[in-house]
């Protein structure tokens, strides 16, 4: 296996409010190795964009941030602000969800790939600055004669388009993508998920794949991370997780998706807790169908299972730190009165 | 005991937004006090010329006598300034029931009723906010001073024409958007009569944003109150003691160095409207998320440094 | 590119059929306002100056017998051709009040204008920048402060101490008479005649004069910007591109100068076209204050003497020049921003 080329640490990022900080990711370890794709999937408001945005310095000053993100050798929470900027980029790329809005509608194509290119490589000529967009351009079946138009005259797909070109220009080792086909219909959804799969295999980049959408992760992803309340709760490769999920959240996950198959609808009731004061215990209790006794009590602690997974939950054990009687069933009213809470 | 609505944004603000409200509030009370107890809190009438049968010494500088001076027609400064700021409190008042009472039911309506009614409303309005407010408050005051004299009422009532294109807009505006909104929607489906659903739903949430430019205009309004007596068209000295007024006359005294007849008036006036404007500016920080202050304090992650294995501890 | 061409010349054209309603609404309402008036106009002027035989036919001659919706469809006509009448009192044409007294308050204007634009964007863009800090606290306060305190007030503070204590600037007037006296008037804007005829000392005396009253109307319009740029700069720091081009590694000077200011200033150019009407009203005050002979002081002046033809007149050219502001600024904001065209 190769090594990572980023992996974060017990990663927090809370953020501040008036009262009690928001814990948006708390204590996350996950790591990417090069020409991999890692789908990280989990319900909206876990803390997955968060988590995107962290390992690339991005989150707010207000923000709190403690743990490591190791990229090449170096913490990236210790890195100066200086030297941040200058990773974002040929280094780190992030695609972002919305892209009619990610565009300066002020300034043309040509001038964002140009003002971009002469951040980190400020030798380039303006000639090799233009063959080099215009071939970014061309990956993604953009035409050079739309260089110099402005961003209001694309549509939404060719915006996301434009924006991965410009993330791609610099060929970053590690790209992280926040829901990049969300907002986008289906057609387009699949050209851009093409292109994504063809980045590590032209360029060996890691991509981390942000989604709320399970056959997204299924079609495109190696490995895949479930977050649930600002944690990983399971982590393992693709098919694995998608055959045997470990964790009663992933499964219940998998179990809500819509196919062709499905018969019934199937969804997880309750929602997911508040991330200013988090459920004691396990964060996934109240809604867990599988929820012991130990689980309302004691911080799941994680373990790796037998096919490989790694996962946060009780009912893998470790059995010698669960207390005497604690793998009896939650009682239902507990269940109830904690999803009211 | 629930905070009244109206009171919410006081009790919600921090930092700067909760700074800038707060002596806004100080300075404006601290001027509805005087206005309400000038005739205490003045040592004169304000337009008392003699005492005892003494007559006042005219322009005569600062002394224990007249604190703040006296004025070339002999009246006292400080009493003048004191009076001058019932009458400021006097014509906001009242400049802002007009323009509410006409504007907010304009724009309701308009907003609420759409079409033809609308855009006519709308062309009207907009045409009337374009025009130079000082001129057109300058016109009506002119127009009404032959009928109704150049009182209060006048000075109120040309500022009024000034601000009900506002009130109209805002109001408007935002009955539009309201009107959208899936529970003003439902209430309609529900079949609920259109002034019920203007009364208890649209009114309801647009009488929030009305403070904040209620505020701003009395700023304004105590502006344009000045800027006619200044020129003569406000309130005839006879009526009231006006700040304006008591300007357009130092103007004349500022070539013989004599400051104090214009520099108290002028304070006045800088005080109150700044004192408004603070109040309208916290209010809307408050209200309005976007320039809302976010100067938050960092979590402290002090606790968060303990082992992934374990159990995070609350904060 | 030719679509963007034919796009921005459909925008002038449908703009330009936009105003034409509102030209028509300003000039219904000058005419209304001004026929509220009680009395007919040349009695009010005249009344008791000149006997009633003349009176009569004055009233005659001014077209004040026929009937009203007449009298209305003949003013329109001769406001659109901009032909304004003649005054009562003192028997001068209002478009030579407005070549003469207009080019003043223009002077006067653009000067102000100008230095409002330099103060208000600069303090508002710094204000924006280091908000909640106290540069933000500062600069907010200058701006609350300054617009609170009226022309004629900081302009009298102003003669109090830069003419009067100081003794450094004149305190009123567009020259001094002697300059004026001499000078050869070509445009009416004196810093222009003054250099165009390469007469420095009489080009420093009418800056000299010109100082003291733009700046006191300049800070006041400043006021108003500092308070616009800084809420727009808050807007677009927030802006997704501007999070965008951060994490493409654009250096954070660049994205601040490049994609927040550059940003805020859009909404900014539209909102300063609006400062027109306080900038009229704020020259009246400011001419008056500093006795410059504008348009506005000529209004104030015409308003006591009861001249209604000169006051129509001059609210007229007013009302028009709002329009002709507005559309202006309509048509700069449509080169700007790309996406107004569409």
């Amino acid at each position: 296996m190769r090594e990572a080329v980023l992996e974060a640490k017990d990663l927090r990022v809370w953020y501040a409010t008036e009262t009690d900080p928001v814990r948006a990711v708390d204590g996350v370890t996950l790591d990417i190795r090069p020409g991999e794709t890692l789908g990280l999937v989990g319900e909206s408001g876990c803390g997955k964009s968060t988590l995107g945005r962290a390992l690339l310095g991005l989150t707010p000053d207000s923000a709190g941030v403690s743990g490591q993100v190791l990229y090449d050798g170096r913490d990236l929470t210790e890195v100066t602000p200086k030297e941040m900027r200058e990773l974002r980029g040929p280094e780190l790329g992030l695609i972002f969800q919305e892209p009619m809005t990610r565009l300066n509608p002020l300034i043309s194509v040509e001038k964002h790939f140009f003002e971009t290119l002469k951040a980190h490589e400020p030798g380039l000529s303006k000639d090799e600055m233009r063959v080099r967009s215009l071939e970014a351009l061309a990956g993604m079946g953009i035409p050079p004669t739309r260089f110099g138009q402005f961003p209001h005259e694309f549509s939404g797909g060719m915006r996301q388009r434009i924006m991965i070109a410009l993330t791609l220009v610099l060929e970053p080792k590690v790209v992280v993508a926040d829901e990049p086909t969300t907002a986008l219909d289906v057609i387009v959804e699949a050209q851009i998920l093409g292109i994504l799969a063809d980045l590590r295999k032209n360029f060996d980049a890691a991509l981390l794949l942000i989604t709320h959408n399970l056959g997204i992760v299924a079609e495109a992803c190696d490995r895949v991370a479930v977050m649930y309340a600002g944690r990983i709760v399971e982590d393992g490769e693709a098919r694995q997780v998608f055959s045997k999920p470990a964790h009663p959240y992933t499964r219940e996950l998998l179990r809500s998706i819509i196919s062709l198959q499905t018969k019934g609808l199937n969804y997880i009731p309750g929602a997911p807790p508040d991330l200013v004061d988090p459920p004691p215990g396990c964060r996934f209790h109240p809604r867990c169908p599988d929820a012991m006794k130990v689980c309302a009590e004691k911080f799941p602690i994680p373990i790796t299972t037998a096919d490989g997974q790694r996962v946060e939950c009780w009912l893998h054990g470790p059995e010698s730190e669960i207390p005497e009687g604690g793998t009896e069933q939650l009682a239902r009213e507990e269940i109830a009165t904690a999803e009211e809470a | 005991m629930r905070t009244p609505r109206i009171l919410k944004p006081f009790a919600q603000a921090t930092g700067m937004p909760r700074t800038l409200l707060y002596s806004g509030v100080i300075i404006v009370l601290f001027f509805v006090i005087l206005a309400i107890f000038a005739p205490w809190i003045a040592p004169y009438g304000f337009d008392q010329v003699s005492a005892d049968g003494v007559r006042f010494p005219k322009q005569g500088a600062p002394d224990s006598a007249h604190l703040f001076g006296t004025t070339v027609q002999s009246t006292d400064v400080l009493s003048r300034v004191v009076w001058g700021s019932r009458t400021a409190i006097e014509v906001v008042v009242l400049a802002l029931i007009f323009s509410l009472t006409i504007g907010v039911p304009l724009g309701l309506i308009s907003g609420y009723v759409g079409g033809k009614l609308d855009r006519t409303l709308v062309l009207i309005m907009d045409a009337l906010f374009a025009f130079p407010y000082l001129l057109l408050a300058i016109v009506i005051a002119f127009l009404l001073s032959d009928k109704l004299g150049q009182g209060v009422v006048t000075a109120a009532l040309a500022i009024t024409a000034v601000y009900i294109p506002q009130y109209y807009r805002v109001v408007r505006n935002h009955v539009i958007s309201v009107r959208e909104e899936s529970y003003v929607e439902a209430a309609r489906a529900l079949g609920a009569k259109r002034m019920t659903i203007i009364r208890r739903y649209v009114l309801q949430n647009v009488i929030q944003n009305v403070p904040a430019i209620a505020t701003l205009n009395a700023a304004d309004a105590i502006l344009t109150l000045a800027a006619l007596g200044f020129l003569g068209y406000g309130i005839q000295p006879t009526e009231a003691a006006e700040w304006g007024y008591d300007l357009n006359r130092a103007i004349d005294d500022a070539g013989a160095g004599i400051w104090w007849t214009g520099l108290w008036p002028g304070l006045a006036i800088v005080l109150l409207v700044t004192g408004f404007t603070l109040v309208g500016e916290g209010l809307n920080d408050v209200l309005n998320p976007v320039i809302r202050a976010r100067r938050l304090r960092k979590p402290k992650m002090d606790e968060a440094e303990v082992e992934a294995e374990e159990e995070p501890s609350h904060a | 590119m030719n679509s963007q061409g034919t796009s921005l010349r459909a925008y002038v054209l449908t703009r330009l059929a936009l105003a034409i309603p509102t030209v028509l609404i300003l000039l219904t309402m000058v005419f209304g306002l001004m026929r509220v008036a009680p009395g007919d106009p040349i009695s009010a002027a005249l009344g008791g100056r000149v006997p009633p035989e003349e009176l009569e036919q004055r009233r005659e001659a001014a077209g004040l017998d026929e009937p009203l919706i007449k009298q209305y469809f003949q003013y329109l006509g001769n406001a659109l051709t901009l032909d304004l009448g003649t005054t009562i009192n003192d028997d001068r044409k209002v478009t030579s009040i407005i070549v003469e007294n207009g080019s003043a308050t223009l002077e006067l204007t653009m000067a102000a204008f100008a230095l409002a634009l330099v103060v208000g964007i600069s303090i508002g863009l710094l204000a924006g920048y280091y908000r909640d800090t106290w540069i933000d606290l500062s600069g907010r306060m200058f701006g609350i402060v300054i617009y609170a305190a009226p022309v004629f007030f900081t302009g009298y503070l102003a003669q109090l101490l830069f003419a009067g204590e100081l003794g450094w600037l004149p305190s009123s007037g567009r020259a001094s008479p002697i300059v004026e006296f001499e000078l050869d008037q070509v445009t009416h804007f004196y810093l222009i005649d003054t250099l165009i005829t390469g007469n420095w000392d009489a080009f420093w005396d009418v800056l000299q004069h010109l100082i003291l009253p733009a700046v006191t109307l300049g800070l006041l319009i400043s006021g108003v910007l500092i308070r616009l740029v800084r809420v727009n700069l808050l807007q677009t720091m927030r802006g997704d591109y501007v999070e965008a081009a951060r994490a493409r590694g654009i250096p954070e000077r660049q994205v601040v100068i490049q994609h927040a200011f550059r940003n805020a200033m859009v909404p900014v150019v539209t909102v300063a076209g609006l400062q027109f009407a306080i900038l009229l009203g704020g020259a009246v005050l400011t001419e008056q204050t500093f006795n410059w002979p504008g348009i506005g002081a000529e209004l104030v002046r015409y308003l006591n003497e009861r001249d209604y033809i000169a006051v129509q007149g001059i609210i007229t050219i007013f009302a028009l020049a709002v329009v002709v502001v507005s559309l202006v600024i309509d048509l700069i904001n449509a080169f700007i921003d790309p996406r107004v065209r569409y």
